[in-house]
């Protein structure tokens, strides 16, 4: 593993503070994982291009979201509970999902007092803080904004909901997609409006969901864009989905994969949702 | 004079208005079909939002406004029965009297009794939510008793023989011309020829009114605030037809759900503050009648105040449902929503709609009808109602909480079963690899072109009705991970 003080390939990327390498567990949450393999790679190459160790701790399954907003909590507890257990020990945790983050951030200390299990509870106070979506952690626990990305491409980001009012993420993930060279962003009309995605509102509910996705679509196509990204692949799957039945010709691809993209190897032409 | 509403709690309240409606997806099916009313949604609920985002951006205390607000009616709610006596206390030594109602059906047997004592055969009223809920204007037809609607858009949903689909504006889902269509076919005093513009219509709707403001004996209206240490009710309104609801008659009746309790004077400060910037996007609102029992030289000689529970109690002892008892009515919840700009006021089957509705409807009344159950699960979980909302209602909390209830109440058993499934394969690690690799080899099985399914079997076919579903790709990230890095560590 490079030492990132010796890495030249990406000059002025680095921060000037010293940023020791760190070791972290990467929680690729259960959607990515079954359905967006590339993501997950995507994640682990860009953190150890930044001189990290990237472990996958194969204790973890589901955080339990789905289960927890519809209703099915002591099917949740269950979930997390394991969760909580397979990440013991990691300085940082990591997931490409803003919506999984904040439901381990949120909701695991509520659901762990809830089964009054003492080891449960202590597995979450220690996971909790430590648990980053991919754009905060890179921008704030590294400090970088410059991965040394490429990708010539026009791109709109899409901020979901929960990274935004659950994570706050702020304008973090504008700052690492305008270090993307080659990167053309353009903003999209609407942008903090609700894609209508919501886990099972999508089939519970699924005529409002469409009428949002919509919406969201016709925002995007306003936009220009070709690749429309976001921190989460749940939502990308909504709005990838509806993009590809239309055949708009405008892809859904996650931000860690853009960030990992350079150039070099191909990966220009990923984009999996 | 009863039970004070703290004493028995009723298990849930009734709220008459809208029974027999369907549950929240099927009646949003059809809203969301009907292209007059998303624009009509879109347009009002587009235009008010950024005046709101406007007048609370001036403020740069507002956050700590909204903090003062949720944590007076917090520290009131915890202590309501303290607040309660208190109030009735004032308001009594201050010439009113005071009734205490445990559901609707009580409350509108205590106020059909006061107008017939008044021989009245008719009231006008301010607008009010809580009369509403307790659906007073049908109780009083049955008993021969004329409400009439003074606030412009509540007499628009009572001479459209409609209904209400939003808290501030109960017209909303209607547009000018339809209004206007409206007057021309129902006010005698319309002119043949009246134009839709918004000065015409009001016009019109006053010259109705007018006549009837002098003849009432009797007004009914609801309250923002009671103000527990000095006994006085506060009506925020725009219009100024609540100021004379509130003075003409002689005879005034208020219907007051007993969450609307605040200490003192100090907290209305807070609350005034609030208010208007977040229901009418403005400074201040027009028109803010204060009143405290009766007074000798003016106002109404005879005051009656109507404390409702209806399943307010019940909601107060659910520790993180009772959060909604905070809500001051103000609908920026409802103007921000995505959901409710799409489905309209209607498809919540209460009057009161949209996140707030899904979360204090069910509780009010109970989940034991498949509507009521419906409706928590009515939301995205985007989180906008929770920002705007300035009394810091977490309405994706007590939205989650309220579906883990609705599961136990109203169980789907298929729904049960597939979830326990669920929950067993993605709880393992082993289970889940296992499930992934059958995955990969049924979705290159499925996928018809590059990657894509294009239609799934129900319930999954609600996913593919209208989008395109990812084939699971040939290895999962863990089968990679595994396969290249040597196992995890
Ligand atoms: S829940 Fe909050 S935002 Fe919604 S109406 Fe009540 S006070 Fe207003």
């Amino acid at each position: 593993m490079a030492d990132r003080g010796q890495d030249t390939r990406f000059p002025g990327m680095f921060p000037s503070g010293n940023v020791r390498s760190m070791r972290i567990g990467l929680f690729v949450t259960c959607l990515t994982d079954t359905l967006y393999p590339e993501t997950g790679k995507a994640v682990v190459t860009l953190l150890e291009r930044l001189g990290h160790r990237v472990d996958f701790p194969a204790g973890q399954a589901c955080c339990g979201q789905m289960h927890f907003n519809t209703g099915y909590r002591r099917e949740a507890a269950r979930m997390a509970r394991g969760l909580a257990a397979a990440f013991r020990g990691h300085e940082a945790v990591v997931t490409p999902s803003a919506s999984c983050a904040a439901m381990i951030r949120e909701y695991y200390p509520a659901l762990a007092g809830e089964t009054g299990d003492a080891g449960f509870a202590r597995d979450v106070a220690e996971l909790a803080p430590r648990v980053h979506d991919l754009a905060t952690f890179l921008t704030d626990v590294i400090g970088v904004t410059d991965v040394g990305a490429y990708f010539p491409h026009k791109v709109t980001y899409h901020p979901t909901c929960h990274s935004l009012r659950m994570m706050r993420v702020g304008d973090a993930p504008y700052r690492l997609l305008k270090a993307v060279r080659g990167l053309d962003l353009v903003d999209l009309p609407d942008a903090t409006t609700c894609c209508g995605f919501g886990g099972t509102f999508s089939l519970k509910n699924p005529d409002i969901s469409a009428a949002m996705c919509a919406d969201k679509v016709a925002a995007i196509r306003q936009s220009r864009a070709e690749v429309v990204t976001a921190g989460d692949n749940s939502c990308l799957m909504h709005i990838g989905g509806a993009l590809s039945r239309l055949r708009a010709g405008v892809r859904a691809m996650h931000l860690a994969e853009i960030l990992a993209s350079t150039g070099d190897a191909g990966a220009a032409t990923g984009g999996t949702p | 004079m009863t039970t004070p509403a703290g004493a028995t709690p009723a298990p849930n309240g009734s709220m008459p208005t809208y029974l027999g409606m369907p549950s929240f997806p099927s009646a949003a099916r059809t809203a969301v079909a009907d292209s007059q009313l998303r624009r009509n949604l879109t347009h009002a609920t587009t235009a008010i939002r950024a005046k709101r985002a406007n007048v609370v951006r001036e403020l740069d205390d507002w956050e700590e406004l909204r903090q003062a607000g949720k944590a007076i009616k917090e520290h009131t709610l915890a202590n309501l029965d303290t607040y309660l006596l208190r109030l009735e206390e004032s308001v009594t030594s201050a010439g009113g009297h005071v009734h205490w109602a445990r559901d609707a059906a009580e409350a509108n047997a205590i106020a059909i009794d006061l107008i017939k004592r008044k021989n009245a055969d008719k009231a006008v009223k301010s607008k009010s939510m809580t009369t509403q809920e307790a659906g007073l204007n049908e109780a009083l037809a049955q008993n021969g008793i004329q409400a009439i609607e003074t606030d412009l858009a509540e007499l628009i949903v009572q001479l459209g023989d409609d209904l209400p689909s939003h808290i501030l504006v109960p017209a909303i889902h209607k547009n000018r011309a339809e209004i206007g269509d409206l007057f021309r076919r129902t006010i005698s005093e319309a002119p043949g020829d009246l134009a839709d513009d918004p000065p015409s219509l009001t016009a019109t709707a006053r010259a109705h009114l007018r006549g009837e403001f002098l003849d009432a004996k009797v007004g009914i209206s609801g309250a923002n605030f009671a103000v527990a240490d000095t006994g006085s009710l506060v009506v925020v309104e725009s219009e100024g037809n609540g100021r004379m609801c509130l003075t003409l008659p002689d005879t005034l009746i208020s219907f007051v759900g007993i969450e609307k309790i605040i200490p003192s004077w100090r907290d209305l400060e807070v609350f005034l503050a609030l208010l208007p910037r977040s229901s009418t996007a403005e400074r201040m609102n027009p028109y803010t009648t204060i009143w405290s029992g009766v007074a000798n030289a003016d106002g109404p000689r005879e005051f009656h105040l109507i404390l409702l529970d209806n399943g307010r109690t019940a909601t107060l002892a659910d520790e993180t449902g009772r959060q909604a008892l905070r809500c001051i009515r103000c609908s920026a919840c409802l103007n921000v929503c995505p959901v409710y700009e799409r489905a309209g006021g209607h498809a919540y089957g209460s009057p009161y709609p949209g996140p707030i509705g899904a979360i204090l409807s069910p509780q009010l009344r109970g989940m034991t009808s498949p509507a009521d159950a419906s409706l928590p699960f009515a939301s995205s979980l985007c989180g906008a109602c929770y920002e705007v909302c300035p009394v810091a209602i977490n309405i994706p909390e007590a939205l989650v909480h309220l579906r883990a209830r609705a599961v136990q109440s109203q169980p789907h058993y298929p729904e049960r079963i597939f979830f326990s499934l669920a929950a067993s394969i993605l709880s393992s690690p082993g289970r889940m690899a296992f499930a992934q690799r059958l995955g990969s080899l049924a979705g290159s099985a499925v996928a018809r072109r590059k990657g894509r399914i294009r239609r799934l079997p129900p319930p999954l076919s609600a996913w593919t009705d209208t989008r395109d579903a990812p084939a699971p790709p040939p290895e999962s990230f863990r089968a990679w991970w595994s396969r290249t890095r040597g196992g995890a560590r």
